[in-house]
């Protein structure tokens, strides 16, 4: 039985006050919050195990390696990997797919060949292909969505042809509530010759991943969207690509012999991580999928797929309302706009109320734009949220609509 | 929801609802254009001198309450002004959303006093400003 009222009691942050109201936490697309046990594992790291990893011949050293190797695994596991080497640390989303631009795309793409992406990305995987397009003259090709906010299929099939070197798609839209069709995306990809990257930033914290079944190539998350400490996340990629793959940093750990003039790499997936790593948050990461594990990802979907529905006709009843995104098939996110109330100032009176909101692009800039705005709202779910959390958010936007229609008179 | 009464003020929702010199001027001898990157916000901001004195000042865009008042504020605190003149009004305007200078007491520039206990809405207040500013150095 999922009780989200019990798992709250896991998270210290949400028993607190903001502006004399109970704390409503709706920004859980920006970050999630964090549950004791993460908390706990970060401080136990320090407090017992703390040392620099894989060189030191010393029982603290060989303590943190195995927490980190140990988180590796956990996280492998999660995203059902078939393996560890293919799993490689990086400070987050971002970092991991600007690895693939750079180690994969700069060696990879030539003048005249095609990345495809969607006009719905995050700037973190359209600003890393921007420029990698720059320095290789490879052009960027766009998949449109429709008014719905889903992808044009279509259009997909149309765009990706034999000069595409790479398809690269958010699974889980940060705006729209959608999860793109990415297996369908990646046949179609493979089917031309050319490479499947999924940017998971939105799903992997709420949906059951497996990178197998998507049969993507390169697979990249953020370990502070998924309960986990800011300054880790993930690259998943094929132990055959990341072999080809040129390194992206240079530096210790990563390499097997330096000379003055030359150097050679480090087995997968150390090629990868150079220097010292957020090794204590890699840990507190590996305890935040322990926790996800035991809440199962299916029970965590199922109760943002009924948290996300109900915000969706709740607040459809407010009338006067714009909501983005498709009416069913959605995830725990809200994107709104109150015609005459700009988000921000919306969500400078929620936070008076204790709510927490996002207001602005959304790092989707050109997404905005197609859906002709320069801002929205958006109230983002997660596994702790509530109902009633949902009818404070519908109640304080009453009074909002109140408050700025009083000047308008 | 005090502390937002006194943050919309009746002012600021004023010029909101009724901003004063919104619209675009063609062929402005000042035209610039500024986005706010951390919220998408965008303000076009357009000025004819006479010589060497704002004749004719505008603004268009979209934004929130606080920059968009605080737009139509600018407009009415310029008109009139010669180069030098609104340059130091800028600089005083952005030493006061930075606690640096005080507000005066009987303008409606007071009515932004409230903004500097948002750290983040700052840059909402100062977009049109900055500008303007950016317009007079080109």
């Amino acid at each position: 039985m999922y009780e989200a009222a019990k798992i709250r009691r896991d998270f210290p942050i949400l028993s607190r006050e903001v502006n004399g109201g109970k704390l409503v936490y709706l920004d859980n697309a920006a970050t999630s919050q964090k549950p004791r046990q993460v908390i706990e594992a970060l401080t136990d790291y320090y407090e017992r195990h703390n040392a620099n990893i894989h060189r030191g011949v010393h029982r603290l050293a060989e303590e943190a390696t195995a927490a980190y190797e140990g988180a590796r695994e956990k996280v492998a596991a999660f995203l059902g990997a078939p393996e560890t080497t293919g799993l490689v640390f990086t400070r987050g989303t971002t970092e991991a797919i600007n690895l693939v631009a750079h180690a994969w795309g700069r060696k990879e793409l030539r003048e005249g060949d095609e990345i495809v992406l969607t006009e719905a990305e995050h700037h973190s995987n359209l600003v890393p292909w921007q420029l990698a397009a720059q320095a290789t003259g490879a052009k960027l090709r766009f998949i449109p969505i429709r008014e719905d906010g889903t992808l044009d299929m279509e259009e997909a099939e149309r765009l990706v042809g034999p000069k595409i070197k790479l398809v690269g798609c958010i699974h889980a839209s940060n705006v729209l509530a959608t999860v793109n069709p990415v297996e369908k995306l990646a046949e179609l990809a493979h089917a031309n010759g050319a490479r499947m990257l999924v940017d998971g930033a939105q799903s992997a914290p709420h949906l059951p991943v497996n990178v197998e079944e998507l049969g993507c190539d390169f697979f990249a998350c953020s370990g502070h969207k998924m309960l986990g400490p800011t300054g880790v996340g993930v690259l998943w990629s094929k132990p055959e690509l990341l072999e080809e793959m040129d390194p992206f940093l240079g530096g210790g750990e990563m390499i097997r012999e330096v000379h003055l003039d030359h150097s050679t790499w480090n087995d997968l997936p150390y090629k990868f991580e150079a220097g010292t790593m957020n090794i204590a948050q890699a840990v507190g990461l590996g305890a935040a999928v322990d926790y996800l594990d035991a809440l199962g990802m299916d029970n965590v979907r199922e109760h943002e797929r009924k948290l996300g529905e109900y915000a969706y006709r709740r607040l459809s009843e407010l009338g006067d309302i714009t909501i983005y995104g498709p009416a069913e098939d959605r995830t725990g996110i809200v994107s709104f706009s109150l015609p005459d109330v700009h988000p921000h100032d919306l969500s400078q009176l929620l936070d008076e109320e204790g709510i927490a909101i996002r207001s602005g692009h959304h790092c989707t800039q050109p997404l905005m734009r197609r859906l002709g705005t320069v801002a929205t709202a958006r109230a983002s779910f997660y596994l702790y949220n509530t109902e009633e959390e949902v009818d404070t958010l519908v109640e304080a936007l009453v009074k909002a609509r109140e408050f700025f229609g009083a000047f308008a008179k | 929801m005090n502390m937002l009464r006194e943050l919309y003020g009746q002012i600021i929702m004023d010029h909101y609802h009724r901003p004063r010199n919104r619209g675009e001027i063609p062929d402005a001898d000042l035209e610039e254009h500024l986005l706010n990157p951390l919220c998408g916000d965008e303000v076009t901001v357009y000025a004819n001198f006479d010589g060497d004195t704002v004749s004719e000042v505008k603004f268009s865009g979209r934004g929130c309450s606080i920059s968009q008042a605080s737009a139509s504020m600018m407009t009415e605190r310029l008109m009139g002004k010669s180069r030098e003149e609104a340059e130091a009004e800028i600089q005083h305007f952005k030493n006061m959303m930075v606690g640096e200078e005080d507000f005066p007491e009987h303008d409606d520039l007071a009515a932004l006093k409230g903004v500097i206990q948002y750290p983040s809405r700052i840059k909402c207040a100062t977009l049109s400003w900055t500008a303007f500013q950016q317009g007079l150095e080109d």
